[in-house]
């Protein structure tokens, strides 16, 4: 069974239950979320941050979201497209989750509960029931949690030029409210902008006024949209003769790549920061792609062509011990000319990593990848390799990159370089996805045995994918270690692998623009929500297991997966084995044809 | 090519004879190195002469009490991977939830004294509650994460799997902290009986007791009781069992539960012998009683056990006997490397395992 079934089935059997039984375990079901975030301890940070300076925190929003999404929960799993059906079970949900909660804060109230759970402190009680105390506190959470379900409710019900512009302006605030350094930042440019600046944030965050501003502006240019502009546009839209419409999308790539250039030197280097690292994963995923998106091999050990690219920089370029100059015959190179030997390092080690495991499959392949990756970190940790790699201090003073006598020493000019490397690494991607290798790979990908009988030559097939998959690890890596100016072996955990692993996942395995967009989502979102920071990896099991479950195809399903979730009528290619060997027949036959 | 395509297939087979190709060379450089590693590294270790007797003696002492430990770890791979044909990676996990729970309850026992007064009840209540939480904690995965998965083929299973890793080590990370946290050290167990002429200390005695009680239990239980039983058919052939009217479902909450619970004994062990809980605890034994269960033939629970007694044994005798032989300095520190080796070696040679071609003769 799919994903997609096993939901129509969930539906299907609470179709079955009166719709009490349902809101009860919607508000169940947000209740858990609710008491989880708060002893897991996200909740506490987020009260940390504020939505609207005094007024509302992040915290606050994350209450009142699942509080709403209590009524739209139940609007949605019902099909009268009236409101006054829903009132009844909407209390329910929303009382029930807000119940929850209220038990939550008697149980630390009763008991010293903050000896085990850390996150539980007395601040999180006292702002979990409007310092109230627990009973009557509680008594209000549930109340407050029965009425924002159905004001849920109602907004889910309500004609959609009312319901789209709340939504958006909502957001809007949201937005500008979490990200007010960023913008306050980006908005300090002087003149007009910085005085409007000051009317919306003061240096605290986003004021009441200002918010209220925010909202009335977006709902109000929703609203226009909607009513007036949307369908004239899309009526242009579809009258655009081909050649317009592909001068339309260059002009939108164009854009694309101009804000790219153009926002770390508006924003500041903060933001040039998160964008190299975005861009140092977008290099490792569109290599890790290679490997699991196309070719089908499952590689937890990607981490080590990671490290080897960037201890191959360090050891060829530091002024340092480690270095091989020091204690060899060959010159320190420059960072230009150690780059391309890292690469070649890495493809090197990616295929004497693959050899050894050419024959192993599917779930036994993971592991032992996985167990190549932590071999190659305890032998870099040991005293062992230390006289040549530091050991566990690492190898310092690695020079930055320069171009003549300039230094690319700020994080915004190594995002140029970092961008530049992952534009090649796209464009090598893209070519190599639709050239004959590619192919092959997705037929390896889909059964290895069928591919075989056609004649594909499996050892070559797969020592590519690790090879090049490999590649473009090295270039980070080598990146990587300019950027820091040092390397350590701790560095280079298995996290990373799993950390590259879920942002291909996320964004649709195989796709080149799903790699971005999940980068964009698991690096760059918690690097711009610092204080998130230590619940990254929190976010990246969930995204996992609800990728899988939910939209095992990705944010940005690649053009051929599309055409074969198309083609299975909204069945999920991954699901049943019968439709899965069918798919691989026609797709045999389909690459006979190309290739005749 | 390697060993399991030989095994299935002809046509590789005959290629391999009649073309000795690269790869070839660099599998079989591998058996070599290794094989030089080992060899080499015992004789120069014994001519050495650097561990006496009493020494290797502790040696083994040590990697018999892991080995128990990986062992229980390997029993809850082996099971489920035979009913669900699934890698559970978060097995190791709830490893760690077991630890963690068992913590607090022995911290509360040292606390009041009681863990001293009375040890057989108080590690007995400890384990309960380890076993408790952990057995719950599977249980939640199977129904939240792996159920929707049960028909599923191809990647998506073990990338949830590893996603559930994840977000049970990162929540326990948040409610409990990232610190790492001592366990608590009852003199009773600092003390040591002789066995054999040697000193054995009564805690390497006290885990190896209950690992050894609670496999005998597990294997009465598998091999004696009607879910035993049908455990046993569901992994043979889940479609013909579910024929047989064996309710699917139910013998995979009851394999979860299993292997639960002897992960959460397996965690106070482990908890016990190293004195700490952390949330990132459960990964590397975790691995390693993977490596123990395909060593020992995957599916096969009396595999398991010996597959983790033999891995046990051979991490802790490895870098003495192997690695301090070769010259290496600091071997100890290398111990992983012996264990994610061994772990390699079977995977790429060996996938069926030790007992594992007994069982296929047996099902053909």
């Amino acid at each position: 069974m799919s994903a997609a079934t096993v939901d129509l089935a969930d539906r299907a059997s609470s179709g079955k239950h009166s719709p009490f039984r349902r809101a009860l375990r919607i508000g169940l079901i947000l209740g858990v979320v609710a008491v989880y975030g708060a002893t897991v301890g996200i909740l506490p940070l987020m009260d940390a941050r504020w939505v609207i300076v005094h007024v509302v925190s992040l915290g606050d929003a994350a209450l009142i979201a699942i509080g709403l999404s209590g009524g739209t929960v139940v609007a949605a799993r019902t099909r009268s497209s009236e409101f006054w059906p829903l009132v009844p079970p909407s209390l329910v949900a929303g009382g029930v989750a807000g119940g929850l909660l209220a038990l939550l804060a008697l149980a630390m109230q009763a008991f010293p509960l903050r000896q085990i759970f850390i996150p539980l402190s007395p601040s999180l009680l006292k702002s979990l029931t409007f310092g109230l105390g627990a009973p009557l506190g509680g008594a209000v959470l549930i109340v407050v949690g029965a009425l924002l379900a159905v004001l849920g409710a109602a907004l889910s019900r309500a004609p959609e030029g009312l319901r789209k512009p709340v939504t958006v302006g909502l957001a809007f605030v949201i937005v500008f409210g979490v990200f007010q350094e960023l913008i306050q930042i980006m908005m300090q440019s002087g003149g007009a902008i910085d005085a409007l600046r000051q009317s919306i944030y003061t240096w605290e965050g986003l004021t009441l006024e200002g918010a209220l501003m925010i909202f009335v502006l977006a709902s109000g240019a929703t609203f226009v949209w909607t009513a007036w502009l949307r369908g004239p546009a899309r009526e242009r839209l579809i009258h655009l003769s081909p050649a317009q419409r592909r001068y339309a999308k260059a002009v939108r790539v164009v854009l694309f790549i101009l804000v790219l250039v153009l926002l770390p030197v508006v924003a500041g280097s903060y933001i040039g920061q998160v964008m190299m690292l975005v861009g140092l994963y977008i290099l490792m995923g569109i290599g890790l792609n290679l490997e699991v998106g196309l070719a089908g091999l499952l590689d937890l050990g990607f981490v080590a062509f990671f490290a080897v690219g960037a201890y191959t920089t360090a050891i060829l370029t530091a002024d340092s011990p480690h270095a091989l100059a020091s204690y060899t015959a060959i010159p320190s190179l420059s960072f230009w000319a150690a780059m391309p030997i890292a690469v070649v390092a890495s493809i090197v080690v990616g295929v004497l990593f693959g050899i050894p495991v050419l024959g192993v499959r599917g779930d036994y392949l993971a592991v032992a990848t996985m167990g190549l990756g932590e071999i190659v970190r305890v032998v870099v940790q040991s005293d062992m390799a230390a006289p040549l790699l530091g050991g566990a201090q690492g190898i310092l003073q690695i020079p930055k990159p320069r171009i003549g006598g300039y230094e690319l020493a700020d994080p915004v000019q190594l995002f140029y370089l970092t961008l530049a490397a992952s534009a090649i690494a796209a464009y090598f991607a893209w070519r190599l996805e639709n050239s004959r290798l590619g192919r092959a790979w997705m037929a390896v990908r889909d059964d290895e045995d069928v591919a075989q009988a056609l004649g594909i030559n499996l050892v070559k097939v797969k020592l590519l994918a690790y090879g090049l998959g490999a590649a473009f690890a090295g270039l980070a890596g080598s990146i990587f270690a300019v950027m820091l100016t040092s390397v350590y072996p701790s560095s280079f955990q298995l996290l990373v692998s799993i950390n590259v692993l879920a942002l291909i996942v996320v964004g649709g395995m195989g796709s080149l623009p799903g790699v971005m967009v999940g980068a964009m989502a698991l690096v760059g979102l918690p690097e711009l929500l610092r204080e998130f920071g230590e619940f990254r990896f929190l976010l990246y099991g969930a995204a996992l297991i609800m990728m899988m479950r939910v939209r095992p195809e990705g944010l940005w399903p690649s053009a051929t997966r599309r055409r074969e979730l198309r083609d299975e009528a909204g069945e999920s290619v991954l699901d049943e084995p019968e439709d899965a060997a069918a798919l691989a027949r026609r797709r045999v036959s389909d690459l006979q044809k190309t290739e005749l | 090519m390697t060993d399991i395509a030989r095994g299935r297939t002809l046509v590789p087979r005959l290629r391999s004879l009649s073309r000795f190709t690269f790869v070839d060379v660099v599998l079989w450089a591998l058996r070599i190195g290794v094989l030089v590693v080992v060899v080499g590294g015992s004789v120069g270790t014994l001519i050495k002469g650097r561990y006496g007797a009493v020494q290797w003696f502790e040696f083994l002492t040590f990697g018999v009490t892991m080995g128990s430990v990986y062992a229980l770890v390997a029993l809850g791979y082996t099971m489920v991977y035979g009913v669900l044909r699934l890698i559970n990676f978060a097995h190791g996990d709830i490893m760690m939830t077991g630890a963690f729970s068992g913590y607090f309850v022995a911290t509360a026992f040292a606390g009041s004294g009681f863990l001293d007064r009375d040890p057989v009840l108080a590690m007995l209540a400890i384990m309960a509650v380890a076993v408790t939480t952990s057995t719950t904690i599977a249980l939640l995965t199977e129904r939240l994460a792996y159920r929707p998965f049960r028909h599923v083929r191809g990647l998506a299973p073990l990338i949830c799997a590893i996603g559930v890793s994840f977000f049970l080590e990162q929540t326990f990370r948040g409610a409990f902290g990232a610190g790492v946290r001592a366990y608590p050290d009852p003199k009773w167990q600092k003390g040591t009986i002789s066995v054999f002429g040697s000193s054995v200390p009564i805690l390497q005695i006290v885990v190896v007791a209950a690992a050894l009680i609670s496999m005998a239990i597990l294997y009465v239980i598998v091999q004696r009781t009607k879910m035993g039983t049908a455990m046993r058919a569901v992994s043979e052939d889940a479609d013909a069992a579910a024929l047989m009217g064996i309710d699917v479902d139910r013998v995979v909450v009851f394999t979860f539960a299993l292997g639960g619970a002897m992960a959460g004994i397996a965690g106070v062990c482990y908890g016990f012998i190293f004195k700490q809980v952390y949330f990132y605890m459960g990964f590397t034994p975790g691995i390693k009683a993977f490596g123990a269960a395909v060593l020992g033939g995957i599916g096969s629970v009396p595999g398991a056990m010996l597959g983790g007694l033999f891995l046990g044994i051979v991490e802790s005798v490895g870098p003495a006997l192997f690695l301090d032989g070769i010259g290496i300095p600091a071997p100890y520190q290398l111990r992983d490397l012996i264990a994610f080796t061994l772990l390699i070696m079977v995977l790429i040679f060996r996938p069926y395992g030790i007992l594992g071609e007994r069982m296929a003769k047996k099902r053909t």
